[in-house]
């Protein structure tokens, strides 16, 4: 791989941002986190810096900091959030670049819907439609269902889960979540491309043939299918999860496009690349290789405070050392992509870079790093006329399972 | 403004998944590219109209297990449609249709109470509870549940729903940087619901709207059906847009409200509607049986009436007479996935009989009189006073408007009635406030949840 091979950038939108006090920042908009003006407005700095597409973080409860606990009786905490895919279909008409990635879990919804939801959402944003997948392994999630429960996680779980060995119910949770990604598959392609054929002469709207049931039986779920909804224009959006050890690398490389990770440091990194490849040849995965994007938290310096005290600073107020699963970056623009490059160099496709305060690091991103790794000749100067498929170096001709004389997949 | 004249609520229908749409029209545009709802919203909120409506399906319409393929089929989700409205409408209330058997009340609630936020406060579900029991094969619920449970079910749902959107106070997010409140209270959302059909508690996440929480629509006309809208909705869909059965149901549904203690003015009444407008009204009838002879096409008649027969009826001859057999309820049903709203198939089946020999129709020609729920035809002055009159007779509170030319069917209504009936006083000339409640003069609720005890 050569420095001059272009980078991949996201952003992952959460909130206020990834630091539990962003919220408190002097920019930040505490108080309209939920309207849609917000979000639109952080989409716009995103496809200002012409990132590939921005991801946005959801869950069943109320958010919480898994990896760094607070008292869930505090009144500090934006223990508030709406929904991640209605926003990104609110943000969709406004924007016309920019990839819009929700994460919906699977643990406690219906493929059906997501499934058609996603195309939907395809159909709105004219063809920048993804989803990330996530599993929602928690009590609290389940106990807002009723229908199934989730234990908590034990403190000996956690060890052993750090050490590699998932616990069964886990285990169940991501061969669901695989399950469910095959079926919303399915029913992207459970109309073949031209079935609607308005045909005036014999009075059919569409050619049945075209249609199909996916007739999927499980151990989770049955589902028949044909979706409700036509083919999405991408054929199949984007489906992107993030993953830290091997059963999540075999979920991501059995059914997503792009997996995000976590890795610590150089070493790490490598590590991480070796996972998700060795996750790939032994779930089988054929075609497309699995996109690997690094995931960072980014504290960006500005005129009067360094990254590194901004971050004290908010640790300050938030009474707590921010923890998180990825890499805390802080520094300047200059230093975080030097950092990109040098992990170029290591095999990562892109990097999804985690805004500690959304609307401070965003606009730092879009406006201080893009254009330095564009002088590097590391990043695109305008965004190309394709889809979110094609911004991404993925075959924008997808081909349909259910087209006669396609192997069925 | 004459103050003494009922204002005339609209609602703005899409076109979707029926026979109705004339997509054989060089003028039809897609059924699911977003430029068609983007049209039609845009223009529903240029007539100044209450708000834009999705019906939904959730399985594709099978005749004897096939897939339909002479009406439109397939359509876009309806929360994701409705979030990319909100984008590009700033008044509109977005109302749509949704299942209260195949979705679980607290992703419900978190959907529509954040459609109301991401709207500004113009979110309304229409509650329904499906047609029939084939849409659950593509669910984990599976199966379904038979006719009353479904309605127990959307009770509770219901109840649920409303407990977590009152779970937040209007002022419970303080925001407040300099002193680190975020909250007022640290257990905002927090709720505890154990009923006969969902047990569960926690703490939901999506703060209280502008308009306090979504308004409340109903579709269905069995008497359970009525007397869940008369007791929980804001306003109901009904399929009566002809006097004197419109009328009857007006006075049906209100009274049943005052009998849960509500006041009648607490539901609004709303059919659906399609229009046909020409210059003179020759030509508007004229137009009107060009299109309603394309829309039902001798198989379309067929297919209609095998729903009442519920019998494979394709050996009949759409130019004969209606079929001699009896139907037969009892048989698993041969049409699936279409409204289905005659109670008794029996009496359906006389009356068709009899209209047929009053009237000397073929099938066909007795399906086309007998199908339509009441368009309202010709000149655009007489439509204007046709809408006026029936709303001011108590037919109903308004109607939620349609047309079988999707996406620019709107237009003309908009261009040519909408002006009239706002120089009759009975349509605002310019929106008032920006929620759905505000359009629809509704209040709204209070907050449910007292102030904490000062310490
Ligand atoms: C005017 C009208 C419109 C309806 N629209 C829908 C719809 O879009 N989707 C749906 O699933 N059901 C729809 N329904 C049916 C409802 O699901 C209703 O609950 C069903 O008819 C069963 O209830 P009922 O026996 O009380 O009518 C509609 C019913 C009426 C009367």
């Amino acid at each position: 791989m050569t420095s001059n091979t272009p980078l991949h950038l996201a952003a992952a939108l959460d909130g206020a941002g990834w630091h539990p006090a962003a919220w408190r920042e002097p920019n930040s908009r505490p108080d309209e986190l939920f309207t849609g003006a917000y979000w639109t407005d952080l989409a716009a700095v995103a496809q200002r810096g012409l990132l590939d597409f921005v991801t946005i973080e959801d869950s069943l409860a109320a958010p919480v900091n898994r990896y760094a606990p607070d008292a869930a009786d505090s009144v500090d905490r934006v223990r508030a959030r709406i929904d991640a895919h209605l926003v990104a279909a609110r943000i969709a008409p406004l924007t016309r670049h920019l990839g819009l990635i929700p994460t919906i879990t699977t643990t406690h919804t219906e493929p059906f819907h997501v499934s058609k939801g996603i195309a939907t959402l395809d159909y709105t944003s004219r063809g920048r439609a993804g989803w990330q997948v996530k599993v929602s392994g928690h009590a609290d999630e389940a106990a807002h269902f009723g229908r199934r429960t989730v234990p908590e996680l034990t403190a000996q779980d956690w060890t052993a889960i750090a050490e590699g060995t998932l616990p069964q119910v886990l285990v169940d949770l991501f061969d669901e979540a695989g399950d469910f990604v095959e079926v919303v598959r399915r029913l992207w392609d459970s109309w073949e491309d031209g079935a609607e054929i308005r045909d005036v002469e014999t009075r059919r709207f569409i050619d049945r043939d075209k249609l199909h049931y996916i007739d999927f039986e499980g151990r989770y779920f049955s589902v028949r299918g044909p979706s409700v909804t036509p083919r999405p224009p991408q054929g199949q959006p984007v489906v992107t999860a993030l993953a830290h050890q091997a059963l999540p690398y075999e979920l991501a490389a059995r059914g997503a496009d792009l997996v995000f990770v976590t890795p610590a440091d150089d070493v790490h990194a490598q590590s991480v690349l070796a996972d998700v490849a060795a996750a790939s040849e032994r779930v089988g995965r054929t075609g497309e290789p699995l996109r690997v994007y690094a995931d960072l938290v980014a504290f960006l310096d500005n005129d009067h405070e360094s990254g590194a005290a901004r971050l004290r600073r908010l640790d300050g107020l938030a009474g707590i050392e921010f923890a998180s699963d990825a890499t805390v970056f802080t520094g300047s623009a200059g230093d975080l992509a030097d950092h990109l490059a040098a992990w170029q160099q290591l095999g990562f496709d892109g990097f999804r870079l985690r805004p500690g305060v959304a609307v401070d690091d965003l606009e730092a991103v879009s406006s201080t790093l893009v254009p330095i790794l564009q002088r590097r000749g590391l990043l695109r100067t305008e965004y190309p006329d394709t889809s979110l498929r094609g911004v991404l170096g993925l075959p924008t001709d997808v081909p349909n399972r259910y087209v006669t004389g396609t192997p069925a997949a | 403004m004459n103050t003494l004249k009922k204002q005339v609520i609209l609602g703005a229908y899409l076109g979707g998944v029926n026979h109705h749409t004339a997509w054989w029209d060089p003028r039809a545009g897609s059924q699911i590219e977003f430029d068609s709802f983007e049209h039609t919203a845009r223009t529903a909120e240029r007539g100044k109209f209450d708000f834009f409506f999705l019906a939904e399906g959730l399985a594709l319409r099978e005749r004897a297990g096939q897939i339909f393929d002479q009406d439109i089929i397939g359509r876009p989700d309806t929360f994701t449609v409705l979030a990319s409205l909100a984008a590009v409408t700033d008044h509109l209330g977005l109302a749509g249709t949704i299942n209260a058997t195949f979705n679980e009340p607290y992703e419900l609630a978190r959907q529509f109470a954040s459609l109301d936020q991401l709207s500004g406060g113009r979110a309304a579900w229409n509650v329904v509870t499906s047609f029939d029991a084939f849409t659950g094969q593509n669910f984990r619920r599976g199966g379904f549940l038979d006719h009353s449970q479904r309605y127990e079910r959307a009770e509770e749902t219901l109840e649920v729903v409303r407990q977590l959107w009152d779970s937040w106070r209007g002022d419970d997010i303080v925001a407040d940087k300099e002193n680190g409140h975020f909250l007022r209270r640290p257990d905002a959302g927090t709720f505890d619901f154990h009923g006969g059909q969902f047990d569960i508690r926690g703490r939901f996440t999506v703060p209280r709207s502008p308009q306090g929480r979504p308004v409340l629509l109903q579709a269905g006309v069995s008497p359970q059906g009525r007397d869940f809208a008369a007791g929980n909705a804001d306003a109901i869909f009904s399929p009566y847009g002809k006097l004197p059965e419109a009328a009857e149901f007006y006075r049906d549904i209100k009274a049943r409200a005052v009998s849960f203690g509500r006041s009648a003015d607490d539901i609004k009444i709303l059919p659906s509607a399609s229009f046909v407008l020409g210059d003179t009204e020759a030509e508007a009838w004229e137009k009107y049986h060009e299109v309603r002879n394309q829309q039902v096409t001798g198989q379309t008649a067929l297919i209609l009436l095998e729903q009442i027969w519920n019998r494979d009826l394709s050996t009949f001859d759409p130019d004969g007479p209606v079929p001699d057999i009896e139907p037969d309820p009892d048989a698993p049903p041969i049409i699936q996935g279409r409204a289905f709203t005659y109670q008794d198939r029996f009496e359906t089946v006389a009356t068709l009989r009899a209209v047929s020999e009053a009237k000397k129709l073929t099938l066909r020609e007795t399906v086309i009189d007998q199908f339509e729920r009441g368009p309202i035809v010709g000149t655009a002055a007489q439509v204007a006073e046709k809408v006026d009159a029936f709303v001011q007779n108590d037919g109903s509170d308004g109607f939620i408007i349609g047309s079988h030319l999707v996406p620019s069917g709107l237009d003309e209504f908009v261009d040519h009635v909408v002006p009239l009936l706002q120089d009759r006083g009975v349509l605002r000339t310019e929106y008032t406030g920006t929620t759905l409640r505000d359009n629809l003069g509704l209040p709204v609720p209070h907050d449910r949840i007292p102030y904490p005890d000062p310490v």
